[in-house]
């Protein structure tokens, strides 16, 4: 059997991490391909539903990264993603989400060798903990779940 | 029904060594709601936009893909062309296939599939991609340039020559910075405060330059074309409007032993100063935490001598602000001192110095009149060594990169030495002697044959005193690694150029990047050397590397030159990508609930709050309006948003959850 290769999207700024990893590519440093960035404008942009729903659709981990404390390209945007975090990350934790499958981290322009250390240390991680498809399975019960009482009510009204 | 066209460029070979460019195009042919896709070997190029703008007319396309380098690289380029062929450019997504995948990863079926993966991302976002117009601002044409070092005087004079006003703050109490302290400059010996001075003189007396001298930035906010700076006036203790600059104070101030900044510590100031001679402007400032008065309540003697009295020793800090459209950061470098070199000695040993310091015993201006003379007894030094390399091209010392002026000003220096002891003998340790520039080369090879420096191939391992001498132990590896043992009278260590202390939080004031040695980033290394990554901030001389005077002169009116450019706009046209709150009919008007959280979340202060009423006068609704003429598009109030009322264009929710979906969905 061949093994495990993980799914995992990046959500990225524009301005660190996304030009960060642009450097990596100009370097030539080479990393796992199983990760895939989406583009925000910055990670304060970056609404955590997406999280959740990059998890209700099948990803096995998920990398949040942006520019270090200080250096935000908007001034705050990294305080307030970093806030979120922190607050989020305790919820999904209630809600018995597995947080190791989600590594922040911070990325700057200059630091091409550090986005391919992150991501060949988050495939690595996200390899050993083996896919998840818990919450996966949970949404899909509920998408059905609703489905259902949708189609009860109309069933309702054709009567 | 949406009909995207997506194009595959191979880049050369620089994507299509690893991706099957011809693979991608087929498979996003067979994907939803794509009508055209084909792969070609140049698409940046003249023949590769022009199959896109034909394949927009031909097929009557809604929006595009490319799928090339990084958007950071091209959008523009692909965007324009969009827009030619009368397809609105923020219709035109690019998927980064060369940076984030070709050049990342090994040629094999993974790579392919990635880069599929990519474009189908895009494809999905592009289907929610909604026209946009560009937004039109106002300039205010006035420019900040920070430092008033040879890159920043030369930027200054080339915008204010071209009509516009210029704001120059410098932090020291005179502008001039590291070029006014050399001797005589590389590969011509002309001497520096020659060349220098009058042009000093000339930002001082310039009509449309406004000279801050003792003053820093404080705070910068707004975008290009439209920044607010707040300048610190740092208290001068001096009232410039009555000093005459007759220097009276200066020769009467009791407190003589301060070691001169200007002189590298090798000559001393007193506490009421001007920094040297020339000074522009010529009038002096109080060091407070040196001046006898402000630490022990009484002396005074400047005020009682003054015979304007100009002395006031209770002038505070004072705070202005200035409409700024542009700004040039000149803040240069600094070398690198302290107790760096615990194996040299330095620090330890007075007749060790820096390349900094060698300037100024051989400057005319210095503090041994252009004698060279050791510091710790005043002799002149028989044997001198230099050494260059200290610290640079050495990642052991956290330095990896090449200072590239040190091979150039140690053989300057050994010439110097030379032509001042006759009967004195140099000797130059290297690693590599880099001489690329016009009659650079020659100017090495001048030193070397006609005034006998010896040149040593080889690192210095330790230096020690004994018997008044200093042993300088090194190697030849030009002679198999033969041990070296010279008796020296003096050392110059070629120390390497570091970023300005300060120049990390400068940066942050700012919001511009700066790399891992804290100097600030060009927005590309090639094709935008004097811009940073943002807009309307620009770069010129050692602040953003090391560099020589030519290089940074040149670059300084290069920056200029992009200030020029700017300015000769009324307008500019922005990019539309910034956060709207949706509106419609009564009598819902908006999903927003005007509880404004975005209000909190917003670092422009962007966010307004706009009453909706009725036609009786009556308010109905309050709601957040975004201005779009502060928005700068950072979204973090559409995260925060509980009722999904404001969004951002261009990176709307509706875009990126389909980008998500694509991705993970097979």
């Amino acid at each position: 059997m061949s093994e495990f290769e993980p799914k995992i999207v990046a959500f990225v700024c524009n301005w660190c991490t996304y030009a960060g990893a642009d450097l990596t590519g100009t370097s030539r440093i080479k990393y796992a391909s199983n990760v895939k960035i989406v583009r925000f404008p910055c990670t304060g942009r970056i609404d955590f539903m997406l999280l959740l729903k990059a998890f209700a659709e099948g990803a096995d981990g998920i990398i949040v990264s942006g520019c270090h404390p200080n250096d935000c390209h908007y001034t705050s945007g990294n305080f307030h993603a970093r806030r979120r975090w922190v607050i989020f990350r305790g919820l999904l934790n209630f809600m018995g989400i597995d947080v190791n499958r989600i590594q922040f981290s911070w990325v700057s322009a200059a630091e091409g060798a550090k986005w391919a250390d992150v991501v060949n240390s988050t495939v690595t991680a996200v390899r050993e903990l083996g896919p998840y498809t818990k919450y996966q399975k949970a949404a899909d019960y509920l998408a059905q779940q609703d489905q259902s009482i949708i189609d009860g009510q109309e069933a309702m009204i054709i009567k | 029904m949406s009909k995207i066209g997506v194009f595959i460029c191979h880049c050369g070979e620089n994507i299509s060594a690893t991706v099957d460019c011809e693979k991608v195009a087929a498979e996003a042919g067979k994907m939803e709601g794509v009508e055209f896709a084909t792969d070609y070997k140049y698409m940046c190029s003249d023949p590769g936009q022009t199959l896109i703008k034909n394949a927009i007319k031909e097929k009557g396309l809604t929006g595009v893909v490319v799928g090339a380098c990084s958007p950071r690289m091209h959008e523009p380029t692909f965007r324009k062309a969009c827009a030619e062929a009368g397809l609105n450019p923020y219709l035109c997504e690019m998927s980064n296939l060369r940076e984030h995948c070709s050049w990342v990863h090994e040629k094999n079926e993974q790579t392919t599939e990635k880069a599929i993966d990519l474009v189908k991302m895009l494809v999905e976002k592009v289907k929610k991609n909604k026209p946009l117009n560009a937004i039109k601002v106002p300039i205010t044409k006035k420019a900040l340039v920070i430092g008033g070092g040879i890159a920043g005087i030369q930027a200054a004079l080339d915008i204010a020559n071209a009509g516009q006003q210029v704001i120059m703050v410098e932090k020291e109490p005179s502008i001039g910075g590291h070029m006014s302290q050399l001797s005589e400059t590389f590969p011509t010996l002309d001497c520096s405060q020659c060349i220098l001075t009058p042009r000093m003189v000339e930002v001082a007396q310039h009509p449309n330059i406004t000279l801050y001298t003792y003053a820093e930035l404080e705070h910068l906010d707004g975008f290009i074309g439209n920044f607010k700076a707040t300048i610190r006036l740092k208290a001068k203790s001096v009232d410039y409007k009555l000093c005459t600059g007759c220097g009276l104070c200066t020769t009467k101030c009791p407190s003589k032993k301060i070691p001169s900044e200007f002189n590298e510590g090798l000559g001393m100031r007193t506490a009421i100063y001007t920094p040297f001679p020339q000074a522009v402007p010529n009038k002096p400032v109080i060091d407070r935490a040196n001046c006898t008065y402000y630490q022990k309540g009484k002396c005074k003697v400047c005020e009682k001598v003054c015979p304007t009295g100009a002395i006031q020793y209770d002038l505070p800090d004072q705070f202005i602000t200035e409409d700024i459209g542009a700004v040039v950061i000149a803040t240069g470098f600094n070398v690198l001192k302290t107790d760096f070199f615990p194996e040299y000695g330095y620090g330890k040993y007075a007749d060790v110095l820096t390349g900094l310091q060698f300037e100024r015993l051989a400057s005319a201006s210095g503090p041994t009149l252009g004698e060279i003379r050791r510091p710790s007894d005043g002799q002149i030094p028989k044997k001198i060594v230099f050494i260059a390399c200290s610290g640079s091209r050495d990642p052991a010392k956290g330095i990896p990169y090449c200072s590239k002026i040190c091979c150039m000003y140690t053989a300057k220096h050994a010439m110097l030495y030379q032509h001042k002891v006759h009967d004195g003998e140099s000797y130059v340790f290297y690693m590599d002697i880099r001489a690329g520039g016009k009659n650079y080369e020659e100017f090495v090879r001048r030193a070397i044959e006609d005034d006998g420096v010896n040149y040593i191939r080889g690192r210095v391992a330790r230096i020690y005193e004994k018997g008044g001498k200093y042993i300088v132990k090194g190697a030849d590896t030009l002679l198999g690694s033969k041990p070296v043992e010279i008796e020296a009278d003096m050392v110059v260590l070629a120390t390497a150029g570091v970023s300005n202390p300060g120049a990390e939080e400068l940066a942050q004031k700012m919001h511009v990047s700066y790399d891992a040695y804290k100097f600030f980033a060009e927005a590309h290394p090639k094709l935008k050397p004097v811009e940073t990554n943002t807009a309307g901030i620009f770069l010129c001389g050692a602040c953003q590397a090391p560099k020589d005077i030519p290089e940074t002169v040149g670059m300084a009116s290069g920056a200029a030159a992009k200030v020029i450019g700017l300015f000769s706009n009324s307008e500019l046209t922005r990019e539309p990508l910034i956060a709207v709150v949706n509106r419609s009919a009564p009598p819902v008007f908006s999903t927003c609930v005007g509880c404004c959280m975005c209000q909190t979340a917003c670092p422009y202060n962007a966010i307004e709050r706009e009453e909706i009423k009725g036609r009786d006068g009556s308010v109905i609704k309050t709601v957040a309006k975004v201005n779009p003429g502060l928005c700068q598009g950072c979204g973090t109030c559409v995260a925060f948003c509980r009722s999904k009322a404001i969004d951002m264009q261009g990176f709307s929710n509706e875009q990126m959850f389909a980008e998500v979906m694509a991705l993970l969905n097979e």
